[in-house]
């Protein structure tokens, strides 16, 4: 029962503090292509892989008061700032969920900007190409970003790290 | 210059009248049997168990998209940010848009993990007559077809008339859905919103002076998810769909012999599904074995089926995680004491688990808002102009309600067991 939502509760019981929605909605969906059991349903929006069933159970997650959102004003845009309260603490100690591994991956995310997580995401969501073909789209998908060539490097051998930590 | 028909065919139609059709491409994507089979699958599922009109089909849902964008395109005609070379691409594109769905998908794609999404990149670019008719186009023309529904396709214009925050899919969905579920609800002024819709280089914009029609549009939204999508007795119905598909599965999994083999069940059962499988699924061949499965040995098996089908649908109460799991695990495990099986009989059920599209007012680059053209020539967010969508796009509604057979629960021998489980669920 509501495993999916306890998966993510561990999710931010390992993060301590996620902030920005689109960092929170790429580090769910690298997780998930490194087979973790996240089972939100992604598709491919204007900044990548974006999941609404993702977005929607985060709300939920903040009305049982299992999380806690925090809305902040910076430069023009609002950024919000996720922490796992203790109520969210005790309704994770209901689950055996065996997530370990998950630790080290989601404290290796979280260290990165949501600049490059986007780009990661977008490489992972087009893994059935050859590399040469991820870049070209890349290069087509996300025109605005400009991503260097250095960047998208950094970015495939990241994406290697994780793999072989797996 | 692709080929016209010598005389436009038309699609009599409850929503928008009439569908015009004047291309030969697009009559003959119509005529395939891929799009035929979207008369076999409705449109909304087991809602029809609820509003009992809500018996149209993805085709239908899939030629109104259709229209809508025809229409669309006819307003977009010489102005600037329209290539009308791209047409017919866009039509194709919203006429196929649907046409990886298979039978109850929401819960298909759940218990056996399948993405609808992915079938619909088949049937367009693999071997069917849906792709052989797009070649005939241009080669390159199915992966354009299938950029455009995958959204990864560079011209975003194109993109957002098909799927964006308000686009031809949602326009023809709630209108459609309302009109046949038979709500009052769901309707707003689409021929305004047509008429007021712009195209700018990677999105299609409102004028202003349309506001307040597409806060019908985003009002219609809000109430078609709480009134229809959502309805509990619906998501009753869907619990025990998804609990028939488990079982069988999970029957097939311990090596259990069914009475009728489920053969157009085996590859998704072994997460082996090929084109060919899916496309022979549709809502009569998985209605044949919820009969069959009625008179199976297994008992869940039969009584989950029988339910369904004659519309025995699981009670429902509200359920707050935070405050009721203790109740949670008492009702688990009277449940397992009085022989009822909690994992197909206990089921709580969360807003999430029917993903449904509130608007949203560009938090942070998630999703494109619905942008509105000034008079100055700015682009304004809507919900910045709006309050009635501010109202509406701040604190998110989230529901959850626990589902249980009411009639195992009265026929508990045990009166002791009985009077503890409906003192939980307040019987």
């Amino acid at each position: 029962m509501l495993e999916h939502h306890a998966r993510l509760v561990a999710l931010f019981d390992y993060a301590r503090e996620v902030v920005g929605r689109k960092k929170l909605q790429k580090m769910v969906y690298i997780a998930k292509k490194l087979n973790f059991p996240f089972g939100e349903k992604y598709q491919f929006h204007f900044y990548g892989p974006y999941s609404e069933e993702l977005t929607l159970r985060v709300e939920e997650l903040c009305n049982l008061g299992f999380i806690e959102e925090t809305k902040e004003k910076v430069s023009g845009y609002y950024q919000y700032r996720y922490t796992l309260t203790g109520e969210g603490e005790q309704f994770l100690n209901h689950y055996d969920l065996d997530l370990e591994p998950l630790k080290d991956c989601v404290t290796s995310m979280n260290e990165k900007p949501s600049r490059m997580l986007e780009l990661i995401s977008t490489i992972l969501y087009f893994d059935h190409l050859s590399n040469e073909e991820i870049v070209e789209k890349i290069q087509v998908v996300k025109q605005k970003q400009k991503y260097t060539e250095e960047e998208i490097e950094e970015a495939f051998r990241y994406i290697e790290d994780l793999k072989s930590q797996q | 210059m692709l080929q016209q028909l010598n005389e436009e065919k038309v699609f009599k139609d409850p929503v928008h009248r009439y569908i015009h059709v004047r291309d030969s491409i697009i009559w003959d994507l119509i005529g395939t049997k891929e799009f035929q089979r979207l008369r076999r699958i409705r449109q909304l599922g087991t809602t029809f168990l609820t509003f009992h009109g809500a018996e149209h089909s993805r085709f239908s849902h899939s030629l109104g998209v259709y229209e809508i964008v025809r229409r669309i395109i006819k307003i977009f005609q010489g102005r600037p940010h329209w290539n009308n070379e791209e047409r017919i691409l866009c039509l194709a594109a919203a006429l196929l848009h649907d046409i990886g769905h298979g039978p109850y998908s929401h819960s298909f794609e759940k218990v056996f993990n399948l993405d609808h999404e992915d079938f619909t990149q088949s049937i367009i670019l693999g071997d069917t007559e849906v792709n052989s008719i797009l070649k005939k186009a241009d080669s390159d023309f199915p992966r354009k077809v299938s950029e455009v529904i995958a959204k990864t396709y560079e011209n975003k214009l194109i993109v957002s008339m098909i799927s964006s925050q308000i686009d031809a899919d949602r326009m023809d969905y709630l209108l459609r859905d309302a009109y046949f579920t038979g709500v009052s609800y769901g309707q707003f002024d689409i021929e305004r919103i047509l008429r007021v819709m712009r195209p700018k280089e990677d999105q299609v914009v409102i004028k202003h002076s349309g506001m307040h029609a597409v806060e019908d549009y985003i009002m219609s939204r809000y109430q078609m998810y709480w009134q229809v999508y959502f309805h509990p007795v619906t998501r009753s119905a869907e619990v025990i769909l998804s609990k028939i598909l488990h079982r069988a599965k999970a029957l097939h999994e311990e090596g259990y012999t069914f009475k009728l083999e489920p053969i157009h069940f085996v590859s998704l059962f072994n997460d082996d599904v090929d084109l060919d499988d899916y496309i022979k699924l549709d809502e009569g061949i998985i209605q044949f074995y919820f009969q069959a499965w009625q008179e199976e040995e297994d008992d869940i098996l039969s009584d989950l089926c029988e339910r369904f089908l004659n519309r025995r649908l699981f009670k429902y109460m509200e359920f707050n995680p935070n405050v009721h799991m203790e109740h949670w695990h008492r009702l688990y495990t009277y449940f397992v004491r009085a022989k009822i099986d909690p994992d197909y009989y206990l089921i709580v059920d969360s807003s999430s688990d029917l993903p449904y599209d509130f608007y949203r007012p560009g938090e942070e680059e998630e999703r494109l808002p619905i942008h509105l053209l000034m008079k100055s020539g700015e682009y304004r967010e809507l919900s910045r102009e709006s309050t009635v969508v501010e109202a509406i796009s701040g604190k998110k509604r989230t529901d959850h309600k626990l589902y249980y057979p009411s009639d195992l629960v009265e026929r508990i021998e045990d009166q002791d067991l009985k009077r503890k489980i409906s003192e939980i669920l307040e019987l």
